[in-house]
């Protein structure tokens, strides 16, 4: 059954008069209608619509999205489950370029007088703009591809399997933790399915399937006696994968350290076991010594130090000055990566941006604004050598084509600059987690991300996590808590003395990036092996209150 | 989608409910119109009109429930979205936290939360502000990057016992960052309100200009506990972190900065300095807000936190009927009580302190401290003899709310305030604060 069937009954009128060959038809519509696409057919002539109304107000580009949001959340703790929700948004935004000027406008009414109004709005908007602009807005080429698809590569869409065995899992999931002593256990489980369809007036019509999964606890643990409590999160990685991710393979579990890790592949319940153990030790771990330290830091906290300190500076939105009413400016001034000589970080650092590395959060076919993804590199051995841009931004650091960075968190988002997924690669040399740790004097071994803030030009920055080791003569010497490291961005990766090679090679990220003014997410991957900072100042967070 | 009135919500949502097979329905409506203008590098870049709605369906049977939303209208969707969170209940397994329907209730008339010069904003108007926000900083040779976005909307909910709940609400929110041409100061200024005829842009875009060419040239000043006077937009994402982490649930159950040992907590138990009286109310004039929660329970005004005494806690009706205590909806509208003193005031009265801006990217360390870090940003400034001397780079803070208050030397007049963070107002005093710990220097301007 085709979603066409019932998706344009609003107000309908209008619509099936100007789309002929759509059947009107109201039956009461089955759940597993949530599984059918949006006819493309039918996408293509609503988008035919925007592009030509907005050009016949002025607009001398257009480009339409027409997105199908499907989210789904399992949401338990302990024994219940407190919520099962799945939400839908679908709709049109609309962007145009008149006098020079950018305008959006966004509407969830798809028929044809609707999406005519959605479109005068944008380009009134845009002239209005133009009163303001000193200088017109100049996109780098884009050639239209005609029509195109692209889908994620799953293997098991997450949204075809049954609620019970979402459940089953998490309470599984659940009761180990409760088992094996926790006070409480919070899980989550979130389903993220964006259809979407990109039209523009270079010629392209682009539809596009993008899955990703987050599977997340966090199990609690109460000292009776002190009334103190700890917490030890989840080692998952949200991925752009299906629901194989939840299914383990022994191959991808990185085994013999301090606890399991994963790649590729996750086992929740093992991981579940493994957080109760090590939440009740941690509340009987020693208190750190501040001071300075060797890190080694394993990928599932690595990637969020990565994220704050090398994806966000070397956004060209951050480094122009875009984001500097909110989310800030960057350290990484054009100066420097005209001088072909700043020192980023040491020699063996080397971070590169993919749009298109298969499982992570950020790969798809091609971005918010028609143009095929890529991969590049932006620190090469330790030298600053690229930015993150977009269109309207690519002739300002000498590229005659965008690098493929556009992405709206929405249909009713207007789509800007966003982070591809940036990752440090893995060491060329062979080398274990455990040969890290056995080159350390004095170091603290941290796995799993925790709290993390950098400030807004991402300088000076303070990251926390969810398990610390202290390492003594090259050996793990038992637990810390109250650990936090504070640096600053340029120090630290000139500190990088280690890193692992590409066997340990894992992908860390989030759903939740946020930026820009009306906020908006962007779901985001980094990669790397274990690595090893040297000379690291920690702080202890550890306080007293009434 | 359009704004609908309290008849046509009404009539929309029976018609939801009259598909429903549940036991019990409960839904939730909502909907706005609004748009936005967004500049940078002294001139607009991206902005926009936006018109959305979403409708939320939660169905039950017996304790099994399950929540559908959806934004499409027709008849055929409504009834979709009512079978989908069916399905959905009847695939879950009992939620033995489940709470029936509230039925039907009585709200205060609402408060003055919409406004209709708001609601009418054009993108003309918009461009208008902006452009005079952007003729002060070319004055002053200074680069703007600022936001400004107007909405009108909706919200209402019904169930199947007999609840039907409606408000309205517009608002108004600008924010401007100035900076010197180069690179070395940086000022900010943020307003928000209901009515439009409150916002001066101008005036907020001047303020901005002070601090951007008075920030520049800042000196490196050694991090360690120092006075400080936190203006309200640098307090409010400290303080928002006390207010709205009152939940009652997380302390009876040990995890929390408000638990106590041997199972207890500390409500009733003075936890910061007696002059900290915090309260919200749906009818404060200066902000108003809606007259029911998301739940459908009354809002009603409460004092959370009385002349340093924790008097309060917000109870789920889950939590409250297994407590046996009414159950109180968490705070919206918060009132920080404090004095008439201005900030000049307070800076005359300091002989060594700093004043702060703006508080930037605030992140927890530890929940049962309340411990946080960020740092300062826009306008860190060094006073001496009651006077601001000079500029000084910015710090990273690690400091809880709770201690803070416990080192309270004075507040000031409050004003309505818009959270950096969360982007919820709330009325906030600005403070003078002993041993404020700044952690590092950051080299960010």
């Amino acid at each position: 059954m085709k979603r066409r069937n019932f998706l344009y009954l609003s107000g309908i009128g209008a619509a099936s008069a100007m789309l002929p060959g759509v059947p009107v038809w109201g039956n009461p519509i089955h759940p597993d209608e949530l599984l059918s696409p949006v006819d493309v057919a039918l996408k293509k002539q609503l988008a035919d619509v925007a592009l030509n109304a907005a050009r016949s107000k002025g607009a001398t580009y257009t480009d339409v999205r027409i997105g199908r949001y499907l989210n789904q959340y399992v949401v338990t703790r302990e024994e219940k489950v407190q919520n099962i929700v799945n939400t839908e948004s679908y709709g049109m935004g609309i962007r145009v370029i008149a006098n020079g000027s950018w305008g959006f406008a966004a509407t969830d009414k798809l028929d044809k007088d609707s999406i005519a109004q959605a479109a005068a709005l944008a380009v009134s908007i845009a002239k209005e703009n133009s009163r303001l602009l000193t200088e017109p807005v100049r996109l780098a080429p884009q050639k239209g591809y005609g029509e195109v698809s692209w889908k994620a590569p799953i293997e098991k869409n997450a949204f075809e399997v049954p609620i019970k065995e979402k459940v089953d899992l998490l309470l599984s999931v659940n009761d180990a933790a409760m088992k094996g002593g926790a006070d409480y256990i919070n899980s989550i489980l979130f389903l993220v399915n964006e259809q979407k369809y990109f039209a523009s007036t270079d010629g392209s019509y682009i539809d596009q399937d993008i899955h990703r999964i987050w599977p997340t606890f966090t199990v609690t643990k109460i000292d009776q006696k002190t009334s103190k409590f700890e917490t030890r999160d989840s080692l998952s990685a949200p991925t752009g994968m299906g629901y194989e991710y939840l299914l383990p393979r022994p191959q991808d579990r990185i085994s013999g350290g301090m606890t399991p890790l994963y790649k590729n592949r996750y086992d929740m319940l093992e991981d579940a076991k493994s957080a109760v153990k090590q939440v009740q030790e941690k509340i009987v771990a020693k208190s750190v010594e501040p001071g300075k330290y060797d890190l080694v830091l394993d990928p599932s906290h690595l990637w969020l130090t990565i994220h704050e300190s090398v994806g966000h500076p070397s956004e060209l939105d951050r480094v122009l000055g875009y984001e500097a009413n909110y989310a800030g400016t960057s350290f990484l001034t054009l100066d420097k990566w005209e001088s072909k000589k700043f020192n980023f970080g040491s020699k063996l650092v080397n971070i590169v941006a993919d749009k298109t590395q298969v499982g992570s959060l950020g790969a798809v076919g091609y971005d918010d604004e028609g143009v095929k993804t890529k991969k590049w590199d932006i620190i090469k051995d330790g030298i600053l050598v690229n930015y993150q841009a977009i269109r309207d931004q690519a002739h300002i650091i000498g590229l005659n084509e965008s690098q493929g960075c556009c992405y709206a968190d929405n249909w009713s988002s207007v789509q800007f600059q966003r982070m591809a997924n940036i990752s440090l690669q893995p060491g060329k040399e062979k080398k274990s987690i455990d040969d890290l740790i056995r080159g350390v004097k004095k170091g603290i071994y941290i796995i799993g991300n925790g709290s993390f803030s950098i400030d807004q030009q991402r300088y000076n920055f303070q990251f926390g996590g969810q398990l610390y080791y202290e390492i003594r003569d090259g050996k793990i010497a038992g637990m810390l808590k109250d650990v936090a490291y504070q640096s600053n961005t340029q120090e630290f990766w000139n500190a990088c003395s280690a890193i692992a090679d590409e066997s340990d090679y894992r992908l860390g990220g989030s759903f939740f990036d946020g930026k820009g003014q009306p906020g908006q997410v962007s779901s985001v991957s980094h990669g790397s092996s274990t690595a090893r900072f040297d000379g690291v100042n920690v702080i202890n967070t550890a306080r007293k209150i009434g | 989608m359009a704004i609908l009135t309290k008849e046509e919500a009404r009539a929309l949502m029976q018609k939801v409910l009259s598909y429903s097979k549940a036991d019990e329905c409960e839904v939730n409506l909502s909907g706005s119109d609004g748009g936005n203008i967004r500049y940078a590098r002294n001139s607009v870049s991206t902005s926009g009109g936006t018109s959305s709605g979403s409708l939320v369906v939660q169905s039950s049977f017996g304790k099994k429930v399950g929540v559908a939303t959806i934004n499409e209208f027709d008849d055929a969707s409504l009834e979709k979205v009512v079978r989908r969170a069916e399905e959905l209940a009847r695939l879950a397994p009992e939620n033995p936290e489940f709470m029936k329907n509230l039925g039907a209730q009585t709200y205060d008339p609402p408060p003055a939360t919409f406004v209709t010069s708001t609601a009418n904003i054009t993108p003309k108007q918009r461009t208008d502000m902006v452009a005079q926000s952007l003729r002060i900083a070319k004055e002053n040779k200074l680069t703007a990057a600022g936001f400004l976005e107007n909405s009108a909307g909706y919200s209402a909910m019904m169930n199947t016992s007999g609840v039907f709940a409606y408000n309205t609400s517009t608002n108004v929110n600008f924010n401007v960052t100035l900076r010197t041409e180069d690179g070395k100061g940086s000022g900010y200024a943020s307003k928000g309100y209901n009515d439009v005829t409150k916002l001066d842009v101008a005036s907020a875009t001047r303020i901005a200009a002070q601090k951007a060419a008075g920030s520049s040239a800042a000196k490196a000043i050694e991090p360690g506990k120092y006075t400080v006077i936190l203006e309200p937009a640098a307090g409010i994402v400290l303080l928002e972190n006390l207010y709205f982490g009152l939940d009652a649930r997380s302390a009876d159950e040990g995890r929390s900065f408000l638990s106590a040992p041997g199972g207890k907590t500390k409500l009733g138990q003075k936890l910061v300095d007696e002059r900290i009286t915090i309260y919200s109310d749906p009818n404060d004039p200066d902000l108003p807000t809606s007259s029911w929660n998301g739940d459908g329970r009354p809002m009603k005004k409460t004092t959370w936190i009385d002349k340093g005494v924790i008097k309060n806690l917000s109870y789920s009706r889950y939590w409250a009927e297994k407590k046996g205590v009414p159950a109180l909806p968490g705070p919206d509208g918060i009132t920080m009580v404090g004095g008439n003193a201005s900030l000049e005031d307070l800076i005359k009265s300091t002989e060594k302190g700093i004043l702060v801006t703006r508080l930037w990217y605030i992140r927890p360390v530890d929940p049962q401290t309340l411990l946080f870090t960020g740092l300062t940003r826009d306008g860190t400034f060094y006073i001496e003899n009651g006077k601001i001397a000079f500029p000084v780079k910015n710090f990273r803070f690690n400091e809880s709310p709770i201690i803070m208050l416990n080192n309270l030397d004075a507040l000031g007049k409050p004003e309505r305030t818009v959270s950096g963070e969360s982007g919820v107002h709330a009325m906030i005093p600005p403070m003078k604060i002993r041993d404020f710990t700044f952690t590092s220097l950051s080299d960010a301007v």
